[in-house]
């Protein structure tokens, strides 16, 4: 009875262990098939958001790709929009004027120097304010081919005013080999100075060898052909013809050129520091009933060859012109003439050299110095003439002070101790240079 | 006497034509044509880092160097106006003249800063066409070059190849680059400078500096003293990290207006041979966010 009531006891504690391990059992498994389908389920969901992800990361790619070329077409467009220009004046040529003027005070002044027959309007100038001349020129590419400058001079002469042609030529753009032509009126390549205009001298006038010999400036009416090296110094050889009346020549012959030049100029650098040019010029005219102008009653006829060598020299430290450089400068003439004057023969040989240096000293502000001289040489037969020998050297020295507070800007303030005449006369100018439009270029 | 002219004419015989001559305006512009033409091209640089591009004369080496040239690089937008065109003129060189291939202006590519509403001299040196200065920003340099190396196999077809693979090789080379110039560069973002001239405007464009002043207040014009002083005072508040100017400006008024508000003035390269460091592109925009971060510490 104990026995059985012990087995009762056991089993009533046991059989509902044993009823509840077949249960767990069933749940494991179930669990376990749960867990089977989860994880199918979520991986099948990873691998969907892997593959949303990825297309994803491509649309965003694409996006990049497609906002960066649109950022480069947009670009593209703005460079090409800031590039191009369009309406009626588009095709207008580079205008630009200079006006010049000032006061001089001058003592004795001169139109003519002893010894020489004037070479044009030459000499110290109007006395008192002048207003002087203003220049207006018109530049630009004519086509593919050609290049062409108009400059017009209005200056005022006894009262009116008067239209000059100072420059109107055409230019080869497209001739190869380093060669090119010009046609029209165009300043002479002869000598340093002479293809300058008068305002981007340095002094307020032109050397006395320019006065004597060229009337301050050779043009000619004609034809250039210029031919540059293909050399690491600068080598540029050329010729002129000229049918032009410009002192010294003259146009009498219509079918053929009265006059003719050849130059040479070559030039480089000396490190970054220095720079240099030289030339050689020769000018040769065939001068018939040569004037001096209309208060001269003399005239020449006959040759006149007339040799300039020049030579220039800048500085600036490292080649940086902006706070301080030196240009030194100088040109010797040699003329000699041989034909009749005033119906007598005359064969006479002048000379004249001038040298000077600009040493720019700060920003804007310039002084320079000059020294020019010229010597006649006629014999006694000339007595009472224009070519009367004064038995000296007709020469200056000058200095010069310039405020430039901007490339187109210029106010300068020059002496002159002049000897020009036999008693010495002590000048002074203040002039102004002022260049509005088209900006000009750094002619060396 | 028999050596001297042995010597001069030896300086007259024409250049070997083997290789493609280019002239080239400012040294930048030097530097990326031997990335992409390499031994190809026998170069000549018109301007040195110390010579300012704005005022430089047509001198007589030049001339001979345009006239031998098959192609000339520049920037444009008006920087060599006073000089190109006569260069231009002089050389009668036909392959080089404005719209032939041999005439490549940098500045066409790119897209300019600073493109004036209206101009006037009395602004002082002002570019109708914008801010010329456009080789500090690499993504001008990137657009420039792919514009050049086609150029070159225009003109040198025979090589397009070899540039072709230079270019791509470059442009690899500028994009990493560029990307560790970036990561290097960002203390520098938000922070503000004083310059001389707008000489550095993309430069600030691209590292996102800020040009609080230029000493001249008009582009080309030099600072009068009563000009320093008032920035001074302007600035003197919250003043700038440093005073930066190109090797060709005029050193004094930036280093007396550092000097004053007790920060540094630096002469930044500016271009290749600005500092003895900076010997291509690749050295100079290193040396100046160099210069600039060490300003910054």
């Amino acid at each position: 009875m104990k026995m059985k009531n012990v087995l009762f006891v056991l089993l009533t504690l046991f059989l509902p262990v044993a009823a509840s391990a077949q249960q767990s059992a069933d749940e494991v498994a179930e669990l376990r098939k749960m867990l089977q389908e989860m994880r199918e389920e979520y991986e099948s969901r990873i691998s969907d958001l892997e593959e949303r992800l990825s297309q994803a990361e491509r649309t965003a790619q694409e996006a990049r790709r497609d906002a960066e070329e649109a950022v480069e077409l947009a670009e593209e467009t703005a460079i090409e929009q800031s590039a191009g220009a369009s309406g009626a004046n588009t095709f207008n040529p580079a205008i630009g004027a200079v006006l010049v003027g000032g006061y001089s005070n001058v003592d004795e002044g001169w139109e003519a120097i002893p010894g020489f027959q004037p070479a044009g309007e030459i000499g110290t100038g109007d006395e008192g304010f002048s207003i002087g001349e203003a220049e207006i020129n018109f530049k630009a590419n004519i086509d593919s081919m050609f290049y062409g400058n108009l400059t017009v001079a209005v200056a005022e002469e006894d009262g009116e005013a008067e239209v000059e042609w100072e420059e109107a030529w055409i230019q080869t753009t497209a001739l190869p080999q380093g060669l090119s032509v010009t046609a029209g009126r165009f300043f002479s390549s002869a000598g340093y100075l002479n293809s300058f205009h008068f305002h981007a001298d340095d002094f307020v006038d032109r050397p006395l060898p320019y006065q004597a010999f060229l009337g301050g400036r050779y043009s000619n009416d004609g034809i250039q052909a210029r031919w540059v090296a293909p050399t690491a110094l600068l080598v540029e050889l050329g010729a002129e013809l000229n049918w032009g009346d410009h002192f010294p020549a003259t146009s009498e012959h219509e079918d053929s050129p009265d006059a003719y030049t050849l130059f040479g100029k070559f030039g480089g650098d000396v490190g970054d520091s220095h720079s240099w040019q030289a030339g050689l010029s020769y000018i040769s005219a065939d001068a018939e009933e040569r004037s001096g102008g209309e208060d001269s009653v003399d005239t020449f006829s006959g040759d006149s060859d007339l040799a300039i060598a020049d030579f220039v020299w800048k500085w600036a430290p490292k080649g940086n012109p902006n706070q301080r450089n030196l240009k030194l400068q100088g040109e010797y003439f040699w003329r000699s003439e041989d034909g009749t004057f005033a119906g007598l023969d005359y064969d006479e040989d002048q000379s004249g050299w001038y040298v000077q240096g600009v040493w720019q000293f700060m920003h804007a502000w310039r002084v320079g110095l000059r020294h020019d001289r010229v010597d006649a040489d006629s014999g006694p037969l000339f007595v009472g003439t224009e070519l009367e020998d004064p038995g000296r050297s007709s020469h200056r020295e000058s200095a010069m002070l310039d405020w430039s507070p901007s490339e187109f800007s210029r106010i300068r303030l020059q002496y002159n101790r002049d000897r020009v005449r036999r008693e010495t006369d002590d000048q002074w100018f203040l002039q102004y240079i002022f260049s509005i439009g088209a900006h000009g270029g750094h002619q060396f | 006497m028999f050596r001297n002219f042995a010597l001069i004419f030896f300086l007259l015989i024409p250049f070997s034509a083997s290789a493609l001559e280019a002239f080239v305006c400012e040294p930048e512009w030097g530097s990326l044509l031997t990335e992409l033409a390499g031994e190809q091209a026998e170069i000549t640089v018109a301007t040195t880092a110390f010579q300012d591009p704005h005022s430089l004369q047509a001198r007589p080496s030049l001339i001979a160097a345009v006239r031998r040239a098959d192609l000339v690089v520049c920037t444009g937008a008006d920087l060599e106006i006073g000089w190109l065109p006569l260069l231009l003129r002089r050389a009668g060189n036909p392959k080089v003249q404005p719209g032939n291939p041999g005439y490549f202006l940098a500045a066409d590519h790119v897209r300019r800063l600073e493109i004036p509403k209206t101009v006037d001299r009395s602004q002082g040196d002002v570019h109708a066409q914008g801010n010329p200065h456009i080789h500090l920003h690499p993504r001008n340099i990137e657009r420039v070059a792919r514009a050049l190396g086609k150029r070159l196999a225009e003109i040198d077809p025979a090589n397009a190849a070899v540039f072709q693979s230079r270019l791509a090789d470059f442009e690899q080379r500028w994009a990493n680059a560029q990307r560790e110039w970036e990561e290097k560069a960002r203390p520098l973002s938000g922070l503000r400078f004083v310059a001389h001239r707008p000489s550095f405007s993309y430069l600030a464009d691209w590292l996102e500096l800020e040009i609080v002043a230029t000493l001249e207040a008009k582009p080309g014009v030099p600072p009068s003293g009563a000009q320093l002083a008032s920035l001074l005072e302007q600035l003197s508040a919250n003043p700038p990290v440093a005073v930066i100017r190109t090797p060709y400006e005029n050193e004094k008024p930036s280093r007396w207006l550092a000097e004053h508000l007790e920060v540094v003035g630096i002469e930044l390269p500016f271009t290749i041979g600005g500092t003895e460091q900076a010997v291509d592109l690749f050295s100079l925009y290193d040396e100046t966010i160099r210069l600039l971060l060490e300003a910054q510490e």
